[in-house]
């Protein structure tokens, strides 16, 4: 059963993974993915604002780490997304997948993270210095990376 | 009326809400109106702001009663009814 929340707080990226861990013997490798707000180069994002859909948005991670638990077999795994304004430089998303060996927590973790981003009812808006904002648009690449699982 | 069909919950999120100016409506299901694509025709004559939202249809997702859907998808009374921009998380 995955730990699954949507909040606006900061997680404890320590205290998430202690919590997955705890009491277990059987777990050989936890695969961890934290998502950060970029400031590019050119284009120096200062925040982002992460819309959602509240009524769907916890089914919808549920079922993807369901099929994660089911296609590698998973021993534990934690996804948190946040929502509301975040600025560059904060954590924006965590993935935690802990299996008996480390390509399945590996491999896992790349799947949670890749479908997140192509399956789960999230907007970014960036913001730029100027006050501007604009919605970010689907990149190709990401569909890309989720349709390789 | 006691009869009365319950309405359709229509959402809208990111650039859909901007252009629509509106997050949520609720309104009658439109006679003739039995699929997601056949809604979206008859919301996009609502106003120009629903016009311009449904502007490029292929940029605009759907989801009916939390679950992901496409134009085929079959509508009846009292359905929630989402619609938003290719999803951008992660």
């Amino acid at each position: 059963m995955a730990r699954i929340c949507v909040q606006a707080a900061d997680f404890d990226i320590g205290a998430e993974f202690a919590a997955l861990v705890a009491g277990r013997t059987d777990i050989g490798g936890i695969g961890c993915f934290v998502g950060t707000v970029r400031a590019n180069a050119g284009d120096p994002v200062v925040a982002m604002t992460l819309e959602h859909y509240p009524a769907m948005t916890e089914r919808a991670i549920a079922r993807i780490a369901e099929e994660a638990e089911r296609r590698w077999d998973l021993l534990g795994c934690t996804v948190i997304h946040r929502v509301g304004r975040l600025v560059a430089g904060e954590n924006i998303v965590l993935v935690l997948a802990a299996a008996s060996h480390r390509q399945a927590a590996l491999d896992a973790t790349g799947f949670l993270i890749d479908w997140l981003k192509t399956k789960a009812p999230f907007w970014k808006k960036e913001e730029l210095p100027d006050g501007a904002t604009t919605w970010v648009a689907a990149r190709d690449a990401d569909e890309a990376a989720a349709s390789r699982w | 009326m006691a009869d009365a069909e319950p309405p359709l919950t229509i959402l809208y999120f990111a650039w859909l809400r901007e252009r629509t100016g509106a997050s949520q409506e609720s309104v009658p299901l439109p006679a003739g109106v039995a699929t997601v694509g056949a809604l979206v025709a008859w919301l996009a004559a609502r106003s120009p702001g629903h016009a311009s939202a449904f502007a490029n249809r292929r940029t605009v997702r759907c989801a009916v009663n939390q679950d992901f859907a496409d134009p085929e998808t079959r509508i009846g009374p009292g359905d929630e009814i989402a619609f938003f921009p290719p999803v951008t998380g992660g």
